[in-house]
């Protein structure tokens, strides 16, 4: 399932930025990063910041690694990684809460925490740490991408359901069902997701892969 | 290299040498405090006094309380009664945080009284609210990465909640006493996640060599744990909620207990539900992930009962 990089082939952008969406989504496919993706999916807006942060951080972090892997010797690579990933995240960080003070607010531990996603540190270890500079820097902006799409698409689901609104404006009439907004409702929404990315994958391919890796990191 | 039991024998005498000090300024403080014995704030506007002679009288006016950080403004006393048992029960207009500090004085007799949480309930209270009304886990949804992937069998969930509360009081520790003594004089605090992460790592690392080398057995089965903690959100969270507070160093091992012990809690049941699922015919778009997410949901539904849970009245 994982597109572990064959020295001497080199992967299209286009099949790059279409695998970090769909084939290996970080969030349905995967099962990684999800602390996030339950935690600031009550709204639209949250989980679109969410999502820009770890874009960003995601593709500066693969292109650092790619730029500067001449230098990190092998046996010290995971902490240098962390390091790195550790700067960007400060500097997202600091960005956000300079322009935007009001969603920062609601999110601001989780940007931090962003520094011990498994999304981004595996990308660099599977391949930034592997590819040239051009393929990795698709790599992470597909990752990216992929991660701010799930994150996108789960917070409609809740922020519709719970709330009865999309991106703070009002769309239905009926008596929100306050269960989607809580705790709870995050874990369900997620659960139904994946269930549903499951049974569309069967669906069409005949057989199942079973939902994600087994959520391991 | 010296010798383990005097070690403890120093330990030992420095307990005790504390106990006493600090029993002394306890009878110090409760000396002073003669006219009023006691006082205690009841959410969510009424304040209970114990007098050691009645006072002159109920006159609303005769008290004045408020807040310790805002002395200048008294909060409006709607009502002063005396009850069955003695004690007089102060009625104020405004809702009272049962954790805060306030000052009470009255005019006659001329008295003045701190009045806060008993130290031990405020610390048991963090900790209980870490754990289970706020737990890591079922409210904040951190650290799920690891516990959909360690709560599959009952004895790995056991294993890494321990490894982990462990591991979490001395992270939370060090990166309190880095933040504190270090980062905030230096005017540094820009630098805490690369710093908590930091700390992180070299607290995972060091326990895995120092178990390496001293408990062989312990660390073939605790060592693989040690590793995956790298990744936890919750081990990173506590610390930045620590900084982000200004916790003092009760405050900081408090909520570094009650997460671990709500962590593990969070993984035990789980654990447990999970070994039950495996036996039972889940749909087929649902087997694996998704219905442990699902299970969650539910714990995180049962855990909203604890909401009303406080240990401060």
């Amino acid at each position: 399932m994982s597109v572990v990089p064959v020295p001497g082939e080199r992967p299209s952008a286009r099949f790059l930025l279409l695998n970090g969406i769909f084939a290996e989504n970080p969030v349905f496919r995967l099962a990684l990063s999800l602390c996030p993706a339950v935690a600031v999916t009550t709204s639209v807006i949250n989980g679109f910041t969410l999502g820009i942060a770890v874009l960003a951080v995601q593709v500066l972090s693969s292109v650092s690694v790619a730029l500067t892997r001449q230098w990190i010797h092998p046996k010290v690579r995971i902490p240098v990684y962390t390091i790195i990933i550790a700067v960007w995240v400060s500097v997202i960080d600091m960005t956000l809460a300079a322009f935007a003070p009001a969603v920062y607010a609601q999110v601001g531990l989780y940007i931090k925490l962003i520094v011990a996603f498994a999304i981004i540190i595996s990308r660099l270890e599977v391949f930034a740490s592997r590819q040239p500079l051009i393929p990795t820097f698709w790599d992470g902006l597909g990752m990216g991408l992929g991660f701010m799409l799930a994150l996108v698409v789960i917070s409609a689901f809740r922020e519709l359901l719970g709330n009865g609104s999309l991106a703070g404006i009002r769309l239905v009439a009926f008596k929100p069902l306050l269960f989607f907004a809580l705790p709870a409702g995050g874990f369900f929404s997620i659960a139904l997701l994946m269930a549903f990315m499951n049974a569309m994958e069967r669906r069409i391919t005949g057989h199942s892969s079973s939902g994600g890796g087994g959520g391991h990191a | 290299m010296r010798d383990p039991r005097r070690l403890g024998l120093d330990l030992l005498l420095l307990v005790i040498i504390t106990l006493i000090a600090w029993m002394t300024a306890l009878a110090g403080s409760a000396h002073a405090a003669d006219v009023i014995q006691a006082a205690r704030v009841m959410t969510p506007d009424h304040v209970v006094i114990r007098f050691a002679t009645p006072p002159g009288t109920l006159d609303p006016a005769n008290f004045r309380f408020c807040e310790a950080k805002a002395p200048d403004v008294p909060f409006v006393i709607r009502s002063a009664e005396l009850r069955d048992d003695g004690r007089v029960l102060l009625t104020v207009a405004g809702r009272l945080d049962p954790a805060g500090s306030y000052v009470l004085e009255t005019h006659d007799p001329p008295a003045r009284k701190a009045v806060h949480p008993a130290p031990w309930a405020l610390l048991l209270s963090i900790a209980m609210s870490a754990a289970l009304i706020n737990n890591f886990v079922f409210t904040r949804y951190l650290g799920l990465c690891i516990f959909f992937g360690v709560s599959k069998k009952r004895d790995t969930a056991i294993g890494m909640g321990i490894t982990f509360t462990a591991v979490m009081i001395f992270t939370a520790m060090l990166s309190w006493a880095l933040f504190t003594w270090v980062m905030v004089p230096l005017q540094l605090r820009f630098l805490q996640i690369l710093v908590f992460i930091g700390v992180v790592a070299f607290v995972v690392q060091f326990l895995d060599t120092m178990l390496r080398k001293t408990h062989a057995d312990l660390h073939r089965k605790w060592g693989i744990y040690l590793m995956l903690i790298t990744t936890n959100c919750i081990i990173l969270a506590v610390p930045l909620l620590n900084a982000a507070s200004n916790a003092g160093p009760a405050d900081a091992l408090a909520l570094a207990v009650g997460s671990g012990v709500g962590f593990a809690l969070a993984l035990f049941l789980m654990s447990c539900a999970r070994e039950k699922v495996e036996l039972a015919r889940v749909p087929e778009s649902f087997k694996g992930l998704p219905i442990a997410f699902a299970l969650a949901g539910l714990f995180a539904l049962a855990f909203m009962g604890f909401s009303g849970l406080s240990f401060l009245r």
